[in-house]
């Protein structure tokens, strides 16, 4: 069912981020597989969030590389990046919907800048879309008019506009009720299987971690490194770092 | 990295079937063609029954999938039946997903549909609540002001002296400014025509009565309409838009009393301060043509004393005061008022700045005959 682990999408070799004169990460590498869910989790204001901004090349880092199916994202011309921001498709925590367009307007917008496809192809591409994220009945709404579970599924709608193979995700989860949850967790793991799309989940949500990652990275922004990667499961028993550990089980420090 | 995928497309005729064989890669960049084209095939032929076969399909993105939907519904609206045949299980099932009774049609605005007359009654409406706001609203900032210069203990003056910093003394440079070229213009413009009868030192009556009673309170109120309305309107719309003032309002206090007031009694302290040195700019301006046109300093200064008396000058100034007051008022009812969405602030704005300057223009006419009919 899963891809091969032997043939890495995204590589992240020796990236180190400073912001504001603050150093956030320090000198990390890993790597994510074509077509498994990664995660990339830690505690509040471990750099996350950065390091998911840094991937999808909106911020240039101080130091290092990152690959996207071979081509470094960190170095590249104006004209290679966007290219490579073609192939890729991100969400926002917030959905960052255009709000001066509707539902559907929104998801029919990438498919009008970058294809061919005639308006009634694109507005039946963009239907099956908001069709995938159970949004198809509010098409016509204006993302002001929606609860903030759905601008986010609207939102995966159209970062998959353009069939992109990989999908970054950042903090899915946060703001939705259990079901809600449940349902885009399923919706992720769904899409990865049925078209191979490979997903990086910036996510501390323990419930989604452990339905839909393969693989995590726990960053800890106390030494700004990587603390942890593997299963969840697996870290969650067997890490020998013991705040791993007591991340994984929602315990609290109770000395 | 930029290879275009290749999609082939072949029909044929089996009897009253029509096979169409579809093989290759359908992503976002080979789907574009196969789709017109098969299309258009599809909409010319005749048969019964439309047969894909899918076998040759390595891989079918999300676009692919459309496609497929595509023809169903397209031998739906031809009434014909369709078989898809050698399509891989995963492919399938996504296909089967979809569902067609969630289609929805396409490019219809409610709005749109209405005809000239309903559009006209509902802005007419919409003009009409809007205009009764404006009242309500300025009936009530009154009353508040009134009552709080009442009890000045209450009022914030800390906040009413940083407001006023930021609305009357950064604004001095671009009142000097319009002011000493507003001058200068008019009187230079003025003393051409006044050469013929060697009248031009009466320049210095016309600019100076035409600066006090109603160029310098006007101008100023509009150059404060578009600094500070506008500063006010967003400062309160963004406050809005992240819920702050709900924020104010659930913690007791009034968000008038808190926000609206401070910034009412800002604009109506520095209105006539501005409006003074923009008249003194502009004075300035007129001496500098009066003197290029070898009229000494002093007869200029004689003219201007004598064209103008105090009637004029504290008219002037009264008509600054309501405006500055008119104008904070009406900027912060708008960013009060600010709606949702990415576009409400900037809209609240500019509401606030043309709605500032109309009411200023009107207000400024209502004083014209309020003056005449006092005698001032």
């Amino acid at each position: 069912m899963k891809a091969d682990s032997n043939k890495p999408i995204i590589e992240v070799k020796n990236f180190t981020a400073v912001m504001g004169g603050e150093m956030i990460i320090d000198n990390i590498s890993f790597e994510v597989n074509a077509g498994e869910i990664f995660v990339i989790l830690g505690g509040s204001g471990c750099g996350k969030s950065t390091l998911l901004k840094h991937m999808i090349g909106l911020i240039e880092p101080s130091a290092g590389d990152i690959e996207i199916e071979g081509e470094n994202i960190a170095t590249a011309s104006e004209e290679i990046k966007k290219k490579i921001q073609n192939r890729i498709g991100v969400m926002y925590q917030q959905g960052a919907l255009f709000g001066s367009m509707s539902l559907i307007e929104n998801v029919s917008l990438p498919l009008k800048e970058f294809t061919t496809f005639s308006p009634e192809a694109i507005h039946l591409i963009a239907n099956m879309k908001l069709q995938m994220v159970g949004l198809d009945k509010y098409a016509r709404h204006m993302p002001s008019e929606i609860s903030g579970g759905m601008k986010k599924r609207a939102a995966i709608a159209r970062a998959m506009a353009l069939d992109p193979k990989i999908l970054f995700l950042d903090e899915p989860s946060a703001g939705l009720d259990p079901i809600t949850s449940a349902e885009l967790d399923h919706l992720i793991k769904r899409l990865s299987r049925n078209f191979n799309i490979t997903f990086v989940v910036v996510t501390h949500e323990l419930e989604s971690i452990y339905s839909i990652a393969d693989r995590v990275i726990m960053l800890d922004k106390r030494v700004k490194k990587i603390v942890a990667t593997g299963k969840p499961s697996y870290l969650r028993d067997n890490s020998d770092n013991p705040w791993v550990r007591q991340f994984f089980r929602r315990e609290i420090n109770t000395i | 990295m930029e290879d275009i995928k290749q999609a082939n497309h072949k029909t044929f005729y089996e009897g009253e079937n029509l096979l169409l064989e579809i093989s290759g890669i359908l992503d976002v960049t080979s789907t574009p063609k196969i789709w017109k084209e098969t299309s258009k095939i599809i909409q010319e032929s005749k048969f019964k029954k439309l047969v894909i076969q899918a076998n040759g399909i390595h891989d079918c993105e999300g676009v692919g999938i459309a496609l497929l939907f595509h023809y169903k519904k397209m031998a739906r609206i031809l009434d014909v039946e369709i078989e898809i045949q050698g399509l891989e299980k995963k492919f399938e099932d996504l296909l089967n997903f979809f569902t067609h009774e969630n289609e929805v049609k396409a490019f219809v605005n409610f709005q749109d549909s209405w005809n000239t007359p309903e559009k006209i009654g509902y802005h007419t409406v919409q003009l009409w609540e809007e205009i009764k706001f404006i009242i309500n609203f300025i009936g009530e900032c009154s009353v508040l002001l009134f009552s709080s210069l009442k009890h000045p203990s209450k009022i914030k003056w800390l906040e009413v002296v940083k407001l006023a910093e930021n609305a009357g003394v950064n604004a001095l440079p671009i009142i000097v400014l319009i002011g000493f070229l507003l001058g200068l213009i008019m009187s230079f413009q003025s003393a051409i025509p006044m050469q013929r009868f060697g009248a031009e030192i009466f320049v210095a009556n016309l600019v100076s009565m035409s600066l006090f009673r109603e160029l310098g309170p006007l101008m100023t109120a509009v150059i404060i309409a578009g600094r500070t309305a506008s500063s006010f309107a967003a400062e309160l719309g963004t406050m809005k838009v992240s819920e702050e003032i709900d924020a104010i309002t659930t913690m007791g206090l009034s968000p008038l009393q808190f926000l609206v007031i401070p910034r009412l009694i800002a604009g109506i302290i520095i209105s006539p301060m501005l409006t003074i040195f923009f008249n003194l700019a502009g004075l300035i301006g007129s001496a500098v043509v009066m003197m290029s046109f070898q009229y000494p300093f002093i007869t200029f200064v004689n003219q201007v004393l004598s064209a103008v008396k105090n009637p004029d000058m504290f008219g002037g100034l009264f008509k600054a005061t309501v405006f500055g007051g008119v104008i904070s008022a009406i900027g912060c009812f708008h960013g009060l008022n600010t709606s949702t969405g990415a576009s409400s602030v900037g809209e609240s704005t500019t509401k606030s700045v043309v709605n500032g300057i109309i009411s200023i223009a009107v207000l400024d006419g209502v004083f014209s005959v309020l003056f005449y009919y006092l005698g001032v």
